[in-house]
């Protein structure tokens, strides 16, 4: 068994006197892609907003790759190997759909600070990022600008975006919300791909059971913030407490 | 060309029929246009395009906004009198004036920044309003440093006046006016191609991501705060070094030259009237409009007088309501080129 990737400890957030988060110890390791459940407000998202740091947790502990990340700014976090994807489509939408794929790659190659050559000169970042379109087949919209893409392509680009970034660790919210029966099937292919390296620790929240199963090597459950089960897909969905307190409607529905 | 344009084309053949146009008006202008009014409107347009494209940089690409950018001007300028008044009149005064400058705007961008920018950009926006017109009062109290409301006179060496006949070029004299005026030129230019480079780098293209969507460049790796503190810093300094070949041209340095906040105003005006986050649209902005500040009155003078006999035109056109117009000219430009005049001629958005 390697070493977790990620690792959280007692995580816990609160919003006033609402406790979003609460004492979340969980460990993540390479090779598993673990699906987190639970119905809406479950604090599935602020969970992942604590680990990649777009909110300071309350009280308790990140840590990536055994280092202490909790206090680490945003950027930092992903520097030091986190990739996140948003549940809400977050691209820059009147750049072209290259630039966006170009602008990982160039922050990932720290070459942001760089003030005196031409950026269409780093022919090696565009050529990576070409690359990476032509990977999730989005090759032919690389010079149209993301307002103009379809939400679909959008989610795909976001899923371009985390393999152009190549982190240790991905965080997919909801991939597939949103999208038509046509196009789920892509973004779950690509993620299915993203598993199969060995190296990558990848964390999925998702509804659609017949995903979780397919994909899932563990399930976790949060409900009010709290971790409430933890398992492998088969125990977990068997579980009567699971499936009636917990998962109701949401996970049979499908 | 391609790399001095750091790969930057126009884009659009009328643009770049302008841009050639202002670049060789600007660049024979002592031949072209003689008479030392139009040489002051030269040196002027160069120098604005200059202070015009740095604000750019911090507003269009970085999309940060400042009230403070007349200050940096203001430290440059004061920067080249202060030095020349203490150290005596030389070249060796007037660079040392011109680094001084630049170092202390560069620290006090760079103070502003990382006091401010961490929290939320309106609070920038507020800081630099505050530190200018604290700054600005400070001058004007500090007469024995600063000249007070009167200003400084500056010696600059004898070669760069009009003191210094050197003959004639195809019926041109040429002085030492003409030679401040091409140090102006050649300044101007220089800034500017740095600053075409500096938006066309790959850290210009994190500004622009940054603009688009912060909470998304952060979350990809890019350390917001450091790199709008630097933009501040780039921005503060190259305004310095505008200021600094300001107050070498005019030979004179004061609050209302420098740092008042109407030439704030003009400022803003010029970078949206050309287009903002264009660069370009400081040269085309610029020119149209320091043109227009100093010709509207005259260009009206002589309409008015030209339909003196139609009933109320003449009222309309006096001289006296150019800034009415000035203010016209502007909302029609906003209104039809919401991008900016660059913006509307490369055809985008
Ligand atoms: N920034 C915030 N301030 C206050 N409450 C929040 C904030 N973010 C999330 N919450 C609350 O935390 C709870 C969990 O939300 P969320 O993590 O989005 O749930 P999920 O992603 O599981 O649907 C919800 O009750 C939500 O209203
Ligand atoms: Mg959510």
């Amino acid at each position: 068994m390697p070493s977790p990737s990620l690792v959280t400890r007692d995580l816990t957030v609160r919003f006033g006197g609402h406790v979003a988060v609460d004492q979340v110890s969980c460990a993540f390791t390479p090779g598993e892609l673990t699906a987190i459940v639970g119905p809406n407000g479950a604090g599935k998202t602020t969970y992942f907003n604590l680990i990649s740091g777009q909110i300071r947790a309350t009280s308790g502990r990140v840590e990536l790759m055994g280092r202490d990340i909790t206090r680490l700014p945003v950027a930092a976090r992903t520097e030091a190997g986190l990739g996140r994807a948003f549940q809400l489509t977050n691209l820059f939408p009147r750049l072209t759909v290259l630039e966006n794929v170009r602008l990982v790659v160039q922050a990932r190659e720290r070459r942001g600070f760089n003030l005196w050559t031409m950026a269409m000169g780093h022919r090696d970042l565009i050529a990576e990022a070409q690359a990476v379109l032509e990977r999730v087949r989005l090759t032919h919209l690389a010079d149209q600008t993301v307002s103009a893409l379809s939400h679909g392509d959008q989610r795909k680009l976001e899923v371009a975006a985390m393999i152009a970034l190549k982190p240790r660790v991905f965080m997919f919210d909801e991939p597939t919300a949103g999208m038509s029966v046509e196009e789920a099937p892509v973004i779950l292919d690509l993620i299915a791909m993203i598993k199969s390296d060995p190296e990558a620790t990848v964390l999925l929240v998702e509804h659609k059971m017949d995903v979780i199963r397919s994909l899932a090597d563990r399930i976790i459950v949060l409900h009010n913030g709290a971790l409430v089960a933890d398992g492998k897909p088969a125990e977990v969905m068997a579980s009567d407490v699971v499936q009636e307190a917990y998962l109701g409607k949401e996970l049979s529905d499908v | 060309m391609n790399r001095l344009l750091s790969g930057d084309s126009p884009k659009s053949i009328v643009l770049s029929v302008l841009l050639v146009a202002i670049l060789i008006a600007l660049a024979f202008a002592p031949f072209l246009f003689p008479g030392s009014r139009s040489l002051e409107t030269a040196a002027r347009i160069c120098i604005f395009i200059v202070l015009v494209a740095s604000y750019d940089l911090l507003l269009g690409y970085g999309g940060i906004v400042s009230f403070a950018h007349t200050m940096f001007f203001g430290i440059g300028a004061y920067g080249v009198a202060i030095t020349i008044d203490r150290l005596g009149t030389g070249y060796g005064a007037l660079t040392l004036g011109a680094l001084i400058g630049l170092a202390v705007s560069g620290v006090i961008a760079l103070l502003i920044a990382l006091l401010s920018l961490r929290v939320r950009a309106i609070f920038f926006a507020m800081i630099t309003l505050a530190i200018a017109s604290a700054v600005a009062v400070l001058v004007s109290q500090l007469s024995g440093f600063t000249g007070g409301e009167d200003g400084m006179n500056i010696r600059i060496p004898r070669e760069l006046t009009p003191a210094n006949r050197l003959g004639e070029v195809m019926g041109t004299r040429i002085t030492g006016k003409t030679l401040n005026y091409y140090l102006v030129f050649g300044g101007s230019l220089l800034l500017f191609l740095l600053m075409l480079r500096i938006v066309n780098s790959p850290f210009g293209r994190v500004l622009q991501a940054i603009r688009e969507n912060a909470f998304r460049a952060e979350a990809i790796g890019y350390r917001v705060v450091y790199y709008r503190a630097l933009a501040t810093c780039l921005s503060a300094m190259v305004a310095a070094l505008a200021g600094s070949l300001f107050a070498i041209w005019l030979r004179y340095v004061g609050p209302a030259t420098t740092l008042g906040m109407e030439i704030m105003l003009d400022i803003l005006l010029m970078v949206v009237i050309g287009g903002m986050g264009t660069m370009y649209g400081a040269v085309v902005g610029t020119a149209i409009f320091v043109l227009a500040q100093n010709y509207l009155k005259e260009l009206m003078g002589g309409l008015s007088e030209a339909t003196a006999s139609v009933p109320v035109l003449p009222e309309l056109l006096s001289p006296d309501r150019w800034l009415l117009w000035l203010g016209v000219l502007f909302i029609l430009s906003v209104y039809f080129f919401p991008t900016g005049i660059v913006g509307r001629l490369r055809g985008t958005r």
